[in-house]
């Protein structure tokens, strides 16, 4: 073979030139795996118009959640930096020259997503404070030197992006080995200088802190710095800080403590610290699942499974945001990937055309669609007939199936979050917090069969007036801020009932004035009157508190939202030809994504019949029969010992099996040379356990080697 | 182990011959080898017929055998399996099952069988105890220092250590089994292809696991997919292979000439290089990703940062078991992995050629021939003082503390034996030594030189002895 060698473990393959132009467009790779099927080219452009609209969305998202905390930032940066350039002859600004300007920016634990939020905060700080902002990573300044040298080369870089004319200038300092903070302020100096040669020194002090730009100093990870070399250079930028006007930011992980936890108070006392808090990333989460998933704008659906997998990975596994889009782009694939009538996910009257267009084999494959084949039926049977054998009407049928789909799922979003509202204040969250929780029941099934729902429906009617109609106005404001005309009625019918609880309230006042006047009548009697019109009074009250106006309209308003629940809130999987919009196989997306390997090494050596289906490997549990890949034996031997492996018994113990295994196929060889066969057998078996980490040889004993596991595995 | 391995070895007959075994001869037979340990046992079953002990099965360890074998709940339910004689509470289980589909048949054979007693019982209990039950495990294997196995050492069988050419020569004998499934499983990932190279041109990087060499399979995808673009393979299991070759070969695809300063200047100038050029597209394969050279934080962090750049593809292949836990989050977002499961079975010969494995004869510290070989082209004297010191340390052997031979007692006994005139010349020949790997110097804490020879004592012994034949 080529790439095998004792003296060079790399092979470089480089075809000629002329070879390596006709590149095979990515399109080929997406239909040859599936043997010719369907539109795939199609398919493809679907897939990646989808996935570029859904990548530029979360971008645009993240913008916006990041605005805020950006904006305060680029204050900060401003109003700090004007306060260092003011006259220094106050003794207070005195000292503060000395302190350099520190943001502190708790980003939380999801570091993967950091990178993205500083690369934005870095565009944003060069459009408006300063052109130059050096971002630097622990990983790349294990000591001073290097901190510098980073520092240098990268503001050198800023430069020339924003002025290509001063090239000379930069060069000749790049030239310089040598780099020291002395020799930054020079070039400091000069830059700003040679920027505005025309304006006149006083000016600059005076009226715009521009001319003179601070250089903002981002370290991503502080926490992974050598505190030696943070501690350095905090204290010698700040001895130049009058002639370099030097920003730091700090990116947090952990919480602000562990700033004073790297930096002495000696240096500590150096900084002016101004805390950040950048948004939680289960904010972020819910903003790019409702922008994403529970909207009609993308067509692209997860079914329950894939979207608990999904948000599962990001709660317990890593916070990441960047994860969660990248399973989102992993699904997206696969569903366009594996389903062929995937070509009609896209905007509906793209889709309409598209079934115009379809071919014969893709009319019979949404035949095939288990949920088509239900809706089929149903129907009556020379409907039945025509929707099997007439490709046209079938078209037309599909035609108008998908767009039932596409309204069905605009109702569902907007009935959802309106459920949402109801229950998300509701007292122990029956249906979840968050809308994600609910959406994620709805999905699995008909949500008005959960006893959660029951219990919904009990809070509800327990509601006070003043919570009942905060949750309809915000109701109401959903529905009139769609434009749909499905669930217009909807509206008009909260709005009725938001002017009947108002109405209520002139009604209360009467109510009460009847009761006084029942009350009234209660008179001087005996104490057997008295006791009977006590408990004729408590039974009126109990019929009469069921009859309460308000009541009865609370209980209407609480079936209307479960009727409008029952009408619109299907689960997906009711409805025909989801199986177009909605990606279910999970057990994929799982396997790619959160994947367990020991699991797999396991269940491989432990039970070869799950892998290689022949009857001769299937067996009792945890047994393993005799005939079974000697690294499989080796293993089951092994797992017997405790911490130290004799070598010789292992390998008799290996022979004893083997042997009896080679016994039943007729054995011509001498039994010498068998032996010396097992024998290499058992070295080979050996030595895959020990690079598969199981064992690892010791000095401990002659002759023996050392378990890594323990227990089973 | 012994028992254990007379149960392996009569597993696949069971099943057929379990009814036919209700020979009183064998049920008497039971109580005698399940009792003992394993040495004492195994002598008694060598001189058993061999038929005979087949069809033994000692009970205690039925019961260890069982093991789950569900796939998901993997690695902590064995909670039978490394308790050591418990009769009585096998007899306990017995009582259990009775329910059990196979109690007829223990009925019929008389305890022979104990039964999947697992299989039964209810899992809740298992899972509550699972965790605790793994914890116990590990110091239970880890309490006490003495750990308790037989002193048999390979030097005594004749057969001890075979080298690399012998090995593949015995194992090339070896039939394949099961090659019909083997295939299967092959083709089924051989499909994958044209998906892998889809999702490596969608910017994410394939990393393969499970059991199993995926070298060959690699190498197909190389040689199907590959052709006609620009890519490096990359033996991870190369004992010479570092992070720097890597990068070189990257940087001798993109035609650079001269050096770098560091490891970071490479990889900077290869990232301005894709970024710029972005028709570049690289291949990388990697063979065992995980292996001793590439596992290091930097190593990984380094091939991390090739990978995401947006023109590199990587596809690689880790068996380790703990293999994953070279990367953390941040890592992990660089490669962007999507996992492909490719459990193959084929062994892995070309990883573990290079390795001083456990029972090959090692080729790192020097095996017999060689030292013989090296030893033959030195002087009469230079033989001499090499065997100064292997007598010494031999004498020394049973020694713990030995650390080696002070360089002044040395170079007094080479005087004695008329050997060298002055030190010099000792040092110059230590220096001849030095440079064959035979010996190894090491600063005591007094600050004097001690010598070592890092050579096996029996291979010593064997030198000798061999030396005094010649002569």
């Amino acid at each position: 073979m080529a790439t095998s060698s004792v003296s060079k473990g790399c092979f470089v393959f480089k075809p000629n030139f002329k070879k390596r132009k006709i590149s095979v467009p990515i399109e080929d790779y997406f239909n040859k795996g599936k043997n010719a099927s369907e539109d795939s080219k199609l398919r493809f452009e679907t897939y990646q118009l989808i996935w570029q609209q859904m990548k530029s969305e979360t971008e645009r998202l993240q913008e916006e959640l990041n605005k805020n905390l950006f904006d305060s930032l680029v204050e900060f940066l401003q109003t700090s930096h004007s306060g260092l350039w003011k006259n220094s002859k106050d003794w207070s600004c005195e000292i503060k020259l000395r302190e350099i300007p520190t943001a502190a920016l708790v980003l939380g634990v999801n570091v993967t997503d950091h990178d993205l939020t500083l690369r934005s905060l870095t565009e944003v700080l060069q459009n408006n404070v300063t052109p130059y902002v050096v971002s630097l990573q622990a990983k790349d300044c294990p000591d001073m030197k290097h901190f510098l040298q980073k520092l240098v080369s990268q503001l050198m870089d800023c430069k020339v992006d924003v002025q290509s004319k001063e090239k000379e200038s930069v060069q000749v300092i790049q030239k310089n080995v040598h780099y020291s903070m002395d020799s930054l302020s020079a070039w400091y100096m000069s830059v700003t200088q040679k920027t505005d040669p025309k304006m006149p020194r006083k000016k600059r002090t005076s009226s715009s802190q521009w001319q003179s730009p601070p250089v903002v100093l981002i370290l991503k990870d502080m926490e992974s710095f050598t505190t030696k070399v943070l501690q350095d250079f905090i204290i010698i930028s700040s001895q130049h800080l009058h002639e370099f006007p030097l920003i730091l930011i700090f990116g947090i992980a952990t919480s602000p403590v562990v700033i004073h936890r790297l930096l002495p108070h000696a240096v500590s006392s150096l900084l002016c610290i101004e805390l950040f808090q950048s948004l939680s990333c289960k904010e972020h989460l819910t903003t790019v699942l409702d922008k994403l998933l529970l909207t009609t704008q993308f067509p692209f659906k997860l079914s329950e499974k894939v979207l608990q997998i999904l948000t599962n990975i990001f709660l317990y596994h890593d916070f990441s945001i960047q994860n969660f889009i990248k399973g989102l782009q992993l699904s997206l694939l696969e569903h366009f990937y594996s389903q062929p009538l995937s070509v009609l996910c896209c905007n509906l009257p793209e889709a309409k055309r598209r079934i115009r267009f379809l071919s014969a084999n893709q009319c019979e494959n949404i035949r095939r669609l288990p949920s088509f084949r239900r809706y089929v039926e149903k129907q009556s049977s020379e409907k039945q007939v025509a929707l099997l054998t007439s490709d046209k009407f079938l078209k037309e049928e599909t035609q108008s199936l998908l767009e039932n789909l596409h309204v069905y799922h605009k109702n569902y979003f907007l009935v959802l979050r309106c459920l949402h509202q109801f229950t998300s204040s509701l007292p122990k969250y029956p249906l979840g917090r968050q809308i994600r929780e609910l959406y994620c029941m709805c999905l699995e099934k008909n949500i008005w069969d959960s006893e959660e729902y029951a219990s919904v429906l009990q809070l509800l009617r327990l509601l006070a007036k003043d919570e009942l109609m905060a949750m309809l106005q915000n109701c109401f404001k959903l529905f009139q801020s769609s434009s749909g005309k499905e669930l217009g009625n909807t509206a008009k019918k909260i709005e009725e009932f938001l002017a009947q609880f108002q109405s209520l309230d002139a009604e209360t006042k009467e109510e009460e004035d009847t009761s006084q006047s029942q009350s009234k009548g209660l008179q001087k009697t005996d104490l057997y009157h008295l006791q009977k019109s006590l408990l004729e009074m408590k039974e009126l009250r109990s019929t009469s508190k069921r009859q309460t106006k308000f009541e009865v309209l609370r209980e209407q308003v609480v079936s209307f939202v479960d009727s409008l629940v029952r009408e619109y809130l299907l689960p997906p999987d009711t409805q025909p030809l989801h199986e177009t919009l909605y990606f279910s196989s999970a057990h994929t997306l799982r396997q790619h994504l959160n994947a367990a390997p020991r699991i797999a090494l396991h269940t491989a050596l432990n039970n070869p019949y799950y892998y290689l289906k022949n009857e001769a490997l299937r067996s009792e549990e945890g047994c393993i029969p005799n005939v079974a890949p000697d690294i499989c034996i080796a293993y089951k031997l092994h797992l017997e010992c405790s911490r130290l492996i004799n070598l010789v018994d292992w390998s008799e113990a290996f022979a004893t099996v083997v042997t009896a295994a080679e016994k039943m196929d007729a054995n011509s060889v001498t039994s010498e040379e068998r032996n010396e066969i097992i024998h290499a057998r058992f070295i080979r078996a050996v030595s895959e356990l020990e690079l598969l980490g199981f064992i690892k040889p010791t000095k401990q004993k002659t002759d023996h080697v050392a378990r890594l596991t323990w227990g089973g595995c | 182990m012994a028992k254990l391995a007379s149960e392996l070895a009569k597993t696949p007959r069971k099943s057929v011959s379990l009814n036919m075994k209700n020979d009183p001869k064998i049920t008497i037979d039971i109580p005698q080898c399940s009792k003992g340990h394993s040495s004492s046992d195994k002598s008694q079953l060598k001189n058993n017929d061999k038929s005979e002990f087949l069809s033994t099965a000692p009970r205690g360890l039925r019961k260890r055998l069982i093991v789950p074998r569900s796939h998901s709940d993997s690695e902590s339910e064995y909670s039978a399996s490394n308790s050591e004689d418990d009769e009585g509470v096998a007899q306990e289980y017995e009582e259990d099952t009775n329910e059990d589909i196979l109690s007829q048949k223990i009925q019929a054979q008389n305890r022979e069988v104990s039964a999947p007693v697992f299989r039964e019982t209810p899992s809740k209990k298992m899972k509550r105890e699972k965790t605790s039950h793994l914890v116990e495990k590990y110091f239970e294997a880890h309490s006490s220092s003495k750990v308790l196995t037989s002193d048999r050492t390979l030097q005594k069988l004749k057969r001890a250590k075979l080298d690399q050419q012998t090995l593949h020569n015995l194992l090339s004998k070896v039939s394949p089994s099961f090659s019909a499934e083997l295939k299967q499983l092959n083709q089924q990932h051989e499909q994958l292809f044209h998906k892998w190279m889809l999702q490596l041109h969608l910017g994410f990087n394939i990393v393969l696991y499970g059991l199993g060499s995926k070298r060959d399979l690699l190498e197909r995808f190389r040689t199907t997919m590959l052709q006609d673009c620009i890519h490096i393979v990359i033996n991870g299991f190369f004992p010479g292979i570092s992070v720097k070759s890597v990068l070189n070969s990257v940087t001798e695809v993109l035609d650079h000439v001269g050096t770098f300063r560091s490891v970071l200047d490479q990889l900077e100038w290869i990232t301005n290089k894709f970024k710029e050029d972005s028709s570049l597209e690289l291949f990388l394969l990697i063979h065992n990703l995980d292996s001793q050279m590439l596992r290091g934080d930097k190593s990984q962090q380094i091939i991390g940062q090739l990978s995401s750049l947006r023109n590199i593809y990587l596809i690689a292949s880790i068996d380790h078991l703990n293999a994953p836990l070279m990367w953390d989050h941040a890592k992990q977002s660089l490669y962007n992995w999507l996992w492909y499961e490719t459990t193959t079975y084929s062994h892995y010969t070309e990883e573990t050629s290079y390795e001083n494995s456990l029972l090959v004869k090692q080729s790192g510290s020097l095996p017999l021939s060689s030292l013989i070989h090296v030893l033959r082209s030195l002087t009469p004297n230079a033989r001499g003082i090499f065997r100064l010191l292997i007598k010494y340390q031999l004498d020394n052997q049973d020694n713990p503390s030995y650390t080696g031979l002070c360089f002044q007692d040395f170079y007094q006994q080479c005087r004695e034996a008329f050997l060298v005139n002055s030190d010099l010349t000792l040092r110059a020949q230590l220096t001849e030594f030095r440079d064959h790997k035979l010996i190894r110097t090491k600063k005591g804490t007094d600050g004097v030189e001690y010598l070592l020879i890092p050579v096996d004592n029996g291979i010593l012994t064997d030198f000798l002895e061999n030396e005094e034949e010649e002569l």
